[in-house]
């Protein structure tokens, strides 16, 4: 087990470097047609002074790039176990397709008839999404899991309104456990947002449920399993409940990985769903997007659904803007295609055999994980003792902070060191010193016994050499971050015009 | 074939796990799910394929698309075909950057941190604006999001927008306001030039006014005359000034931070990136005043530096805006946005630099030029509808031909021409009017060749 070293390049802002007269870039000549138009754009109207840009060349941006990616961690670099983001393998043969001129080089407003490929993409990709989910209908639509489930709110919304009871309907439940999302989009979508606790099971309190509901709950948003890597056992009762008080139920799909050909949120009764193409079906996550978070529903949701839905007439596809209540747009055009196509490429290749093969060995990571991490001093897996996880389980190390004062952030920092991402900390909330671990089924035994030897040789140090652990990380390309500083109004720097003015007192 | 892709797949290994734990059969890890909603079947899917296949059968199935390279495609109305740097692509394939998520953890981030504030920087640059953040879903968006933000900021409920933006970036908007209870009011614009009725605005501004927006160049090609008057109408009533760009624009149009702008928002698609059916890249811009910034949306990337005070780093800022952290009441819900999009930008903004966005611009003016007036000496066609002047798109009139837009249309595309975006829709008071886009990418031939077959289709 050998410690790793990140590359540590001292490279400067791209403003820094370069000189003036340099350019990257070679343009077609002006001269074929006539530079007098220039003329024509009045005085007022044409920039003063050319932006401040960098005036480097080509070599220089490739080199400067290419260092930054050295200095950057991805799937392909190492383990990557980060809770709830499902941070799996990205089959190199999606990308390739990704990359084709006929993705490329087309425009979303072209006549249907050349857009066939795009749009059977889309169709195909629909009815297999509705397969595996057990809904009805898909909107490709939202570009993240965030935009999913504002456009779920917006359903809920808009079929409350149709019923003349959105006045009266005013509330979203959330369990305590839900990601931050969960409120954020139900807050924006103009509803209240209640919290439900979870009981020592990990599961919601269905008491607590029962107190909740009322003739102002408009609808439940719930991630099953939830954030705990815990089955919401008893989800047909929440069911009841949440239909019996009139409300729909919206389903969460970030961890649909463990899942897949196992149940279906459509026959849980949940009657919306969004799904995070960027972790359950490969797509790569590019350092924060893009994404797509499309959204299924039930029948009788259907024409609440955003336009265009793809459509098929037996001959031709066709994007269809004849959608009744249609609650509109939720994002520009249509989709994030370059993302839709891989996760199409991705389900053609795995087949159904495979994606449940992908919910078995991702399970069977995780409890292979959580069974040798809860023997290491200082950890345990708190809620739901006994019972299995799917996808991903929440250690909490408050015993080693008792003990030693080293944190969940401490070592999730000192992982770094290992070349091992960071789980998630401090998520869910409700896990004191959360470290939430999700292997993937992309995690091959060899990796998750390193990973094992690696946490047992943290809590070695923590209770022999803390300060090593506490003053981690030391192998990554910078040392420890003042997070603090950086929020800080008065040490605040956002952009390069910021940081001239604060600190080089143009 | 799913085994390349899952290493603990195999029969021994199961076992060697399952033992581990103690189990027997794989289901056992299932048996919380009940069986009343236990899938008892396989999931009804096509048979997987080798990669070899499955490669040729998204090939075939991809190839029923026409590219813009196949035919010459004047279409522009919020994606725009422009030429992308191999650089460009280079870059953003780097799996270190591809593969890995938002920066959680800066000090094993720093490539993409930097990068992201590199993006923010030269977005500001640009824009002749403060801050900006490292991306939204796409320009509707970022309208959305700014909507909202400017009723934070003001604590008023009316945003004013002009007449002529897109149909679709409306609906985006309006499912972004409504929620938050923000009415949406539309501003006259003249039918003779496009520019923003004085009048009309002033009789629409008040101190209910969160905001006033508009888009230089509008959605139509033509650009605002004296956004200086509109900005100050809005300013006297305690109202923010927003302005949407397109950024390419840039190294030849003033910038929006040069007439009062105090948010600015646009499309950074053109920036790199490939059209790919609708990708987009969401800028959102704002002066550096505190109260503005704190109210911004999504993930902002700052400079700081190590805890011991001895190396430049960077990380995320000001998170407690954010979902994660405040929950219900976060400024919006974004996380997962539009990164490697803004990587791309950010790469092609550091390869054109000044000059670069200077000549691209200029080229961009004068074939728009160029395209107006070859048009201009067809019979029955008026162009530009507006009387203004016209940055990369202008509207097609059709009106003085006896032939249907539609048709005429479907004429171009025999000849492989894909033809302006048709308004008739969107805007019926326009009459057969339709968009036309021309930038870098058109040749001089392409456009000699679509007046000729204009001239067929009326023709014939």
């Amino acid at each position: 087990m050998g410690e790793f070293r990140q590359a540590r390049w001292f490279e400067p802002l791209i403003f820094s470097i370069g000189s003036s007269g340099r350019r990257g870039y070679s343009i077609p000549s002006i001269r074929d047609t006539d530079r007098s138009a220039l003329r024509d754009i009045p005085e007022n109207l044409r920039r003063r002074r050319l932006p401040d840009l960098p005036e480097v060349s080509e070599v220089e941006v490739v080199k400067h790039f290419t260092r930054l990616s050295q200095m950057n961690f991805g799937v392909d670099n190492g383990l990557y176990p980060l809770g709830s983001c499902t941070m799996k393998y990205n089959p190199k043969m999606n990308d390739a397709v990704a990359s084709l001129d006929e993705v490329r080089w087309i425009h979303p407003f072209q006549p249907e008839e050349t857009l066939q490929g795009m749009l059977e993409v889309m169709y195909k990709l629909d009815l297999w999404l509705c397969e595996i989910t057990g809904m009805h209908k898909f909107s490709l639509q939202p570009a993240a899991g965030a935009n999913g489930e504002c456009t779920g709110i917006l359903i809920i919304r808009a079929y409350h309104q149709m019923h003349d009871e959105l006045k009266k309907r005013r509330e979203i439940i959330v369990p305590d456990s839900a990601h931050g999302t969960n409120p954020a989009s139900a807050s924006m979508g103009g509803f209240e947002v209640v919290t439900v606790p979870s009981d020592d099971s990990g599961c919601i309190d269905i008491e607590a449920l029962k107190e909740a509901v009322s003739p102002r709950t408009a609808g439940l948003m719930l991630t099953n399993p939830n954030t705990l890597g815990i089955f919401e056992e008893r989800i047909r009762e929440i069911e009841e409940i949440i239909h019996d008080a009139g409300g729909l139920l919206y389903y969460d799909g970030a961890n649909m990985n463990a899942i897949l050909g196992k149940a279906r949120p459509g026959d849980m009764g949940f009657d919306i769903v969004h799904l995070n193409l960027h972790k359950t079906f490969s797509t790569p996550h590019g350092g924060g997007g893009p994404g797509a978070g499309p959204v299924g529903v039930k029948e009788h949701l259907k024409d609440f659904l955003p336009v265009p839905l793809v459509e098929y007439d037996g001959k031709k596809y066709y994007l269809n803007y004849n959608v009744p209540h249609s609650i509109g747009k939720v994002k520009g055009f249509y989709c994030n295609f370059d993302v839709i196509v891989r996760a199409f490429a991705y389900i053609l290749t795995v087949g159904a055999e495979g994606l449940k093969s992908i919910s078995e060995i991702s399970v069977l990571n995780a409890n292979y994980l959580a069974s040798k991490i809860s023997c290491i001093r200082g950890f345990e897996i708190p809620y739901g003792k006994g019972k299995p996880r799917k996808h991903e389980f929440v250690a909490s190390c408050s015993g080693l902070k008792s003990e030693t004062r080293v944190s969940a952030k401490n070592v999730a920092k000192r992982l770094l060191d290992y070349g091992i991402h960071a789980p998630t900390i401090y998520f869910p909330p409700i896990v004191d010193e959360a470290l939430m671990i999700e292997p993937t089924e992309s995690a091959s035994i060899e990796e998750l016994d390193e990973f094992v030897k690696v946490m047992e040789a943290i809590s070695k140090e923590a209770y022999e050499n803390p300060e090593k652990v506490l003053s981690a990380p030391h192998n990554t390309s910078v040392g420890p971050i003042d997070e603090v500083k950086a929020s800080h109004p008065r040490t605040l720097c956002l952009s390069w015009r910021m940081y001239k003015r604060k600190f080089m007192k143009e | 074939m799913h085994d390349q892709y899952i290493p603990n797949d195999t029969e021994e290994i199961r076992k060697k796990m399952m033992d581990a734990i103690g189990i027997k059969e794989i289901d056992e890890l299932f048996s919380d799910i009940s069986e009343e909603i236990r899938l008892k079947r396989d999931l009804n899917l096509p048979n997987p394929l080798s990669e070899l296949e499955a490669k040729r059968e998204i090939e075939k199935v991809l190839k029923k698309n026409l590219t813009v390279k196949e035919m010459t495609c004047f279409l522009g109305a919020g994606a725009w075909p422009h030429h992308v740097p191999a650089a460009v692509d280079y870059i953003s394939s780097r799996s270190e950057f591809l593969t890995s998520y938002t920066p959680y953890q800066p000090e094993i981030s720093q490539g993409i941190l930097q990068s992201l504030f590199e993006y923010q920087s030269m977005i500001c640059e640009l824009l002749d604006m403060d801050v900006a953040n490292c991306s939204m879903y796409g320009w509707p968006s970022s309208l959305g999001e700014a909507a909202r933000m400017a009723a934070r900021v003001t604590r008023r409920n009316e945003f004013l927008v002009p007449h002529y933006i897109s149909r679709d970036k409306l609906m985006v908007l309006k499912n972004y306001a409504e929620p938050a209870g923000i009415r949406i009011i539309e501003v006259n614009q003249s039918l003779r030039n496009g520019q923003i009725d004085m009048e009309d605005l002033k009789r629409k501004v008040s101190n209910r006014t969160s905001g006033v927006y508009v888009e230089n160049p509008s959605y139509l090609g033509f650009l605002i005359e004296s956004p200086e008057e509109i900005a100050e109408v809005v300013h006297d009533a305690g109202g923010l000034f927003l302005v949407g760009v397109d950024p390419i624009s840039l190294g030849v149009l003033r910038p929006p931070g040069d007439y009062g702008a105090d948010i600015a928002i646009g499309e950074g698609q053109p920036l790199g990136n490939y059209m790919n059916g609708g990708s987009l890249l969401g800028i959102f811009a704002c002066r550096g005043e505190d109260y503005l910034i704190r109210q911004m949306p999504g993930r902002i990337i700052g400079m700081t530096t190590t805890l011991d005070g001895k190396r430049q780093a960077f990380c995320m800022v000001l998170q407690t805006r954010e979902q994660h952290i405040r929950r219900h009441r976060a400024t919006s819900n974004i996380c997962t946005n539009e990164a490697l999009y803004a990587l791309r930008a950010a790469v092609y903004m550091a390869l054109l630099g000044p000059r670069g966005f200077q000549e691209l611009g200029e080229i961009i003016i004068s074939r728009t030029r160029f395209l107006i007036e070859k048009l201009s000496q067809i019979n029955g066609v008026r162009v530009p509808f507006f009387d203004a002047h016209h940055f990369k798109e202008f509207t097609v009139n059709f009106d003085g031909s006896s032939k249907p837009l539609r048709e005429i249309n479907r004429r171009l595309l025999e000849k492989g021409i894909i033809g302006g975006k048709d308004l008739t829709s969107e805007f019926p008071e326009l009459g057969q009017t339709s968009l036309y886009c021309v930038t870098e990418m058109h040749t001089l031939q392409e456009i000699e060749s679509l007046c000729e077959s204009l001239k067929e289709a009326l023709e014939a």
